[in-house]
């Protein structure tokens, strides 16, 4: 098993009333970025990084989301390109660069060969269509999301492994000379993880080009639903699904005690956490959704895609004069955290109780790669480090051991989509139902 | 006549008044409704070129237009291309044209509820209540997300008009244009008015005095009074 550390480098100095108050966290003012502050995290954030290969973890994973405190890896690959330098072992994992709202294929391809040569093959490319907010900061079109984040992949797999140049006339990008010079160190190209929300597009599309698959926090009984589509068309397309083409990402804090550990996790809801990453309207611009996601999400009032159902796509604007009761807000947002920990969607506390959960999970998802979600919210430098430490020390060890127990390769170790399957074979289960917890609706 | 970025929602009273003189014709926008997306169509004035075919081929070139919106951006289009196309032109709550001043309303950046409310000044409006009045059904939920999704693909950046469009219709000659605005339309500012009436040589402004950009379903007889005496009944 792979075992990767994951942060999204929030911006921890925004009050969290102001992000209540706006109800997300994407659309806050950049008034309230303080440049002294900003610049210690960022290096902060790297030196995180560079100690989590210290403590033995096989990858460190990076994202990128714009306009947004939550998340400040803006430039993702600035940020790879250091790594690149700065550590020596670690995989370098992108989940992912968000190709349609970055618009230029030949320039992603030229910076992420550039990180791959200076890390000398270390990098693994990520390809994300980019949340609904960062339709807006980029004022991209999220009518042709999904045809861009394509075409922008398919381009760059070229320009990678077709000499040039060459001339390329396409239904979104239009090259006059392509011709990088700086290719990538990994051949043919670098290792792919694809990262979602178990969006069924992307998990087909993904298993039907063989790219790991990485489920970001999402429940376990539609993740494992999930993998099972993806098994399925990986059978079509000839090849068994194994562990090496799946992966799960999920936010964890450990501390020394589980009672320090629930205080100081209380930083996955600062202001409400992800589910206010944006506002319902900025989540799911017009267009971005597919038409059959679109009427999945008509005829289910209820259900919902990234916190959003049809019901809060139908409320009317955000009345922000509105009266706040800020202790409510937090105290449902406390409510939801037990929720979440109680279905396997946070992990929280000591050593010993993290890595039962962790168990858990792998018994039935079955990944072969695995990510720790590093702390959100205001949590001091030394309490993110003893986290790390305890993480690396004694959670990894246990859960790697587990891992191979249980035969669970990653993608470093089985190859994706060599595993053929005969003409008329059927394909193996490549989850575990029997372990799965109880899951509160 | 050309519906606006919500699509058509159905036969309104102005609609049943202007047909006791008048055919009316409401072609639904490819990407509306049961209509299939045209994949080719990739702009407004993509858009106003099928159209202008469609004209040409069912025989109705010359005819009146009124266009609502993004119906009113198209049919601009239109007549900038090919004047010909028209006897005379009405436009309601106009897009299409960068305005003089103030900005048109990112409607695609709020919910479907925010933006159709956004339409009017009064959601009271009894033919307001008619059409777009209790709860949203799938069916609307969907058709809406459908036209949204089609505004956004043809009309995303720049954000529903064209910086040429005003220099083609300076070529429109004494094509009659009528321009309509409700005075408390919150989608398309004054400034848009104002650029057209910059842009197209023989034009008359009506302003509808407390109206929003839907002066047709909010104020019905005052709108088809400016209607129908620019028309000639």
């Amino acid at each position: 098993m792979h075992v990767a550390y994951f942060t999204e480098r929030p911006y921890r100095w925004v009050p969290e009333d102001d992000v209540i108050r706006n109800k997300a966290f994407f659309g806050l003012s950049n008034a309230l970025f303080d440049h002294v502050r900003g610049a210690e995290d960022y290096n902060y954030y790297l030196d995180e990084y560079v100690r989590a290969e210290e403590l033995g973890f096989d990858g460190v994973a990076l994202n990128e989301h714009h306009g947004n405190p939550f998340c400040m890896g803006n430039v993702m690959n600035v940020e790879a390109a250091i790594l690149a330098r700065i550590t020596e072992r670690v995989k370098i994992i992108l989940i992912g660069n968000p190709l349609p709202v970055i618009k230029h294929p030949l320039r992603m391809a030229e910076e992420l060969a550039t990180i791959d040569l200076i890390s000398r093959g270390r990098l693994v490319a990520g390809w994300v269509r980019g949340a609904g907010s960062e339709q807006f900061f980029n004022n991209a079109n999220p009518a042709y999301n999904r045809e861009m984040f394509e075409e922008a992949y398919e381009f760059i797999q070229m320009a990678w492994t077709r000499p040039g140049p060459w001339r390329y006339e396409g239904k979104h990008f239009h090259y006059r000379h392509v011709n990088p010079w700086a290719l990538p160190y990994q051949k043919p190209v670098p290792p792919t993880m694809i990262p979602g929300v178990l969006s069924p597009e992307t998990v087909r599309w993904a298993a039907a080009k063989a790219l790991p698959y990485i489920g970001l926090g999402t429940s376990l009984g539609p993740t494992a639903d999930l993998w099972d589509i993806y098994a399925d068309v990986a059978a079509e397309n000839g090849y068994q699904a194994g562990s090496e083409n799946f992966g799960y990402l999920i936010p964890t804090f450990v501390a020394d005690t589980d009672e320090k550990a629930q205080e100081l996790g209380k930083g996955f809801i600062y202001g409400g956490g992800q589910t206010v990453f944006s506002r319902p309207e900025h989540t799911l611009p017009p267009g971005y959704n597919s038409k059959d996601a679109i009427r999945r999400l008509s005829k289910q009032p209820g259900g919902s895609w990234l916190g959003v159902n049809r019901n809060k796509l139908m409320q009317a604007a955000t009345d922000d004069n509105a009266p706040i009761d800020y202790e409510a807000v937090r105290a449902r947002a406390e409510g939801q955290l037990r929720k979440s920990q109680r279905n396997y969607l946070t992990l929280l506390g000591s050593p010993d109780t993290i890595i039962e959960k962790v168990k858990t999970m792998i018994s039935v998802l079955r990944p072969g790669t695995f990510v720790f979600f590093g702390p959100q919210g205001p949590v001091p430098n030394e309490d993110r480090m003893r986290n790390l430490e305890l993480l690396g020390k004694y959670v990894m060890p246990e859960i790697k051991a587990y891992a191979k127990e249980l035969g669970l390769n990653s993608p470093f170790e089985a190859r994706p989509g060599e595993n053929k399957l005969r003409d008329g074979a059927t394909r193996t289960s490549v989850v575990d139902r029997s372990g799965m917890p109880n899951i509160e609706g | 006549m050309l519906h606006d970025e919500l699509g058509y929602p159905g036969w309104m009273s102005w609609n049943d008044r202007l047909a006791q003189h008048h055919e009316l014709i409401v072609p639904m926008q490819p990407g509306y409704g049961q209509t299939p997306r045209v994949d080719w169509i990739r702009s407004y004035r993509d858009l106003a070129g099928f159209y202008a075919r469609m004209l040409r081929e069912q025989g109705w070139a010359g005819c009146p237009v009124i266009g609502f919106s993004a119906g009113a951006f198209i049919a601009a289009e239109m007549a900038a291309a090919c004047p010909d196309l028209f006897s005379r032109m009405v436009l309601v709550g106009p897009l299409g044209l960068r305005p003089t001043e103030g900005e048109i309303f990112d409607f695609l950046a709020v919910t479907i509820r925010t933006h159709v409310a956004a339409t009017v000044s009064n959601v009271d409006a009894p033919e307001f209540g008619r059409i777009y009045g209790g709860d949203m059904t799938p069916e609307q939920f969907e058709a809406f997300e459908d036209a949204r999704a089609e505004t956004a693909r043809i009309g995303w950046e720049p954000f529903m008009f064209n910086d040429s469009l005003a220099h083609h219709l300076q070529g429109v000659g004494d094509l009659p244009a009528l321009l309509v605005r409700g005075t408390a339309d919150l989608i398309a500012p004054r400034g848009c008015i104002s650029a057209y009436e910059s842009a197209i040589p023989n034009h008359t402004v009506v302003e509808i005095p407390g109206a929003g950009h839907r002066p047709e379903i909010e104020d019905p007889d005052a709108f088809l009074a400016a209607v129908t005496n620019f028309l000639g009944v």
